[in-house]
């Protein structure tokens, strides 16, 4: 009897109503606007009122003209900003785990940008990028390089945002690699320093052994790039034209016009699509894991 | 017994600053962060509480264009709206679900002072909502007149004539039209102000517009506007840096003569004649030129209105500010602070003899009779989208007919979230 009634014991080392208030907040601000917003995405709503209309929003929202370069545009902001935070962070975590000095310094100066508002960012960012007077144009033209409309210029406006996005993002994949980098047992350094080179040790030592570290950096930056709003909002707001925008700012737009059931389809469009794309690479990356 | 009297003392105190208090009224007006705006405001409200020593008006600021229509939906219908608030009258204002949300005020004795005209554009169901807050507006093309005396231009009547102009222009090296993409709103004007010349070609075609039967992708008259756009990039009339220049600094480069013309609601004036008094007399109007010099007059933009929100506790003190905005005392208040941008629309009033010469111009079109309102207050549906889609053609990236075909699904899309009758 006792024998049976142990393991229970161990496994429940806290009571269920532990999880109420986490629970509670998680209902009130994530599941009940989620329900309600699958809802109001089938309705004609002003605010006041909802008139039913079935999948209408869904149909609209297709045939949008600018939802096939919105959707181009998010997965392309996706791609690259997540591509070049992992080949931009992970050497960066390479030379600030190594012995050099000031490394505490070179840290905190990386990460400092994770810290400042995106809005800030967005805006500062959008005066030094001013073609004529912008400081980096300015800065440029000292290389004789001639100017370059960053944010005017509509095939090079998302660029310029992701960069940015870049920039402000990079720390935070650099803190993610430092710390699995750390976490490489010194074992394999002194082997890989038997060998001489730094290609062995990055290859066969910190390449695979702090892959958990890459797929987190991956992950966590591909998602917020399918979802990125602020910094798009704050530099073009999805401009010149349409050249910028991506499924958020073609959903706040929506939103913004009034059109409050169709941004909801928009929204539940959004969540889906996230999934969908997020779902077979998380476990992609699971699976890979437990192979290691 | 001091400390009797010093309590009794304290507290008559408290009974008469409660009592005071509930005498003083403090609303907030919920005004555009224009700076022709807040200057008209502040001028109302000073002169407003100087004779009404009792209530207390604050300015709050908001930002224009799409940004601000966001913000002024989101709080009449969250309920969270200041007490009174400017808008624009016309269609953005049926936007806002005005019978909802915005205290009528057709039974007030100050309507009669108003200009029938104005009336219809802040109506709905023979309810009104609104008073003409400042002067009406034309829509059409600021010019510098030093550049057109240097190189002897005239004013064209045609777009044929304006074509040449800006050719002339071009050759002199000044870019000839200024594009301010920056701030999307301006990007509408070359089609939005091009109604007059539309109702000229195609009488009636606000009506059907409204009904669902003119599109814009399919009457040329009104596909024009677009192909100006159109025009205007591939001939490379835009200054440099026309992507993300902003309104303001476009105006200075109007006042410097660095560029010659600016389509533009004579709303900017005011602005222009406050950051640049030593050039507001260089610029000048005319109506945007259309097909033939026969039918050629200016496209007018009615005042924007102030509105009372139905969630304002303080409904009687609001209507005395509103009778005091349509009052020719009312109007003079703000002559005196900013330079009128046309005429009032409150009967009795006038414009002073020394109103810029652009203002002049707008006036000789309106008292000759060739003027026409604008699309937005003819008809309740606008398409939120035509900024973009304006910027989109005037950047190269969309041509002038797909631009117009993709506007026509943005007003389907407004009119049906309207509720209008057949769509």
């Amino acid at each position: 009897m006792e024998a049976t009634l142990r393991p229970k014991t161990v496994l429940r080392t806290y009571p269920h109503w532990f999880y109420i208030p986490a629970g509670i907040v998680f209902a009130i601000f994530f599941v009940v606007p989620t329900v309600l917003a699958f809802y109001f995405s089938l309705t004609r709503w002003t605010l006041f009122d909802a008139t039913f209309i079935g999948l209408d929003n869904y149909e609209r929202f297709f045939n949008d003209p600018q939802l096939t370069a919105g959707l181009r545009n998010t997965f392309i902001y996706a791609v690259l900003t997540s591509g070049l935070k992992v080949v931009i962070a992970l050497p960066l975590a390479m030379l600030l785990t190594s012995s050099i000095r000031l490394k505490g310094l070179f840290r905190g100066i990386i990460f400092f940008p994770v810290l400042v508002s995106t809005v800030a960012v967005g805006i500062t960012f959008g005066a030094l990028m001013q073609p004529s007077i912008g400081l980096i144009n300015t800065a440029l033209g000292v290389f004789g390089i001639p100017r370059i409309d960053w944010l005017g210029d509509p095939d090079l406006a998302l660029f310029s945002v992701a960069l940015v996005d870049v920039w402000k993002g990079v720390g935070i994949a650099m803190v993610i690699f430092i710390a699995g980098i750390l976490s490489i047992p010194l074992d394999y350094f002194d082997a890989a320093r038997l060998e001489g080179e730094t290609w062995i040790k990055f290859r066969y030592v910190i390449l695979p052994l702090s892959r958990n570290a890459t797929f987190t950096v991956i992950l966590l930056s591909f998602i917020s790039g399918l979802r990125t709003f602020d910094l798009i909002w704050t530099m073009t707001r999805g401009g010149p034209g349409f050249a910028s925008d991506v499924l958020t700012s073609v959903i706040y737009k929506q939103y913004q016009a009034g059109f409050y059931g169709l941004s909801a389809a928009g929204n539940v469009v959004l969540f889906v699509l996230v999934t969908i794309l997020v779902y077979p690479l998380m476990r992609f990356f699971q699976r890979v894991e437990i192979e290691l | 017994m001091i400390r009797k009297v010093l309590f009794l003392l304290l507290l008559s105190l408290l009974v008469v600053s409660a009592a005071t208090a509930q005498d003083a009224v403090t609303l907030t007006y919920l005004v555009d962060d224009s700076q022709n705006s807040q200057d008209m405001a502040k001028a109302l409200v000073e002169a407003f509480t100087a004779q009404n020593p009792n209530i207390t008006i604050n300015i709050e600021s908001r930002p224009g264009g799409t940004d601000g229509d966001n913000i002024v939906k989101t709080r009449l219908a969250t309920g969270d709206m200041t007490d009174i608030f400017f808008y624009n009258s016309g269609s953005l204002l049926q936007a806002l679900n005005p019978a909802q949300t915005i205290v009528d005020i057709s039974g007030e004795p100050f309507i009669a002072n108003i200009v029938e005209s104005f009336l219809p554009t802040v109506s709905k169901d023979g309810a009104i909502f609104g008073v003409p807050t400042g002067t009406a507006m034309g829509g059409g093309i600021l010019y510098n007149t030093k550049i057109y005396e240097q190189l002897g231009l005239s004013i064209p009547t045609t777009w044929d004539e304006f074509v040449a102009n800006n050719a002339a222009i071009q050759e002199a090296g000044i870019p000839p039209v200024l594009a301010t993409f920056g701030d999307t709103w301006t990007s509408q004007l070359f089609v939005l102000a091009d109604y007059y010349n539309v109702e000229q070609a195609v009488p009636g075609f606000a009506d059907a517009y409204t009904g669902n039967q003119a599109k814009y992708a399919s009457t040329p008259a009104a596909l024009a506007g677009f192909q100006y756009l159109q025009q205007g990039f591939e001939l490379g009339w835009w200054q440099q840096d026309f992507a993300t220049t902003r309104f303001e600094q476009g105006l200075s480069l109007l006042a410097n003569a660095e560029v010659a013309h600016y389509p533009m609601l004579t709303f900017a004036l005011s602005t222009i004649a406050t950051n640049f008094p030593d050039q507001a007399n260089d610029i000048g109007f005319f109506a945007q030129p259309g097909a033939s010099a026969d039918a050629n007059g200016a496209t007018i933009w009615m005042p924007a209105g102030t509105y009372i929100a139905q969630t304002t506790s303080h409904v009687e003190e609001a209507k005395a500010f509103l009778a005091f905005i349509a009052s020719v005392e009312g109007v003079d208040t703000i002559t005196a602070k900013v330079p009128p941008n046309g005429p009032y629309l409150i009967k009795g009033s006038s414009l002073p003899d020394t109103v810029l010469p652009a203002v002049q111009q707008l006036a000789g079109y309106i008292d000759s009779g060739n003027s026409y309102p604008a699309l937005e207050f003819v008809s309740p549906i606008k398409g939120p989208n035509l900024e973009q889609l304006c910027v989109a053609v005037g950047t190269g990236q969309m041509d002038a007919a797909t631009a117009a075909g993709n506007y026509d699904l943005d007003v389907e899309r407004q009119a049906q979230q309207l509720g209008i009758p057949g769509w």
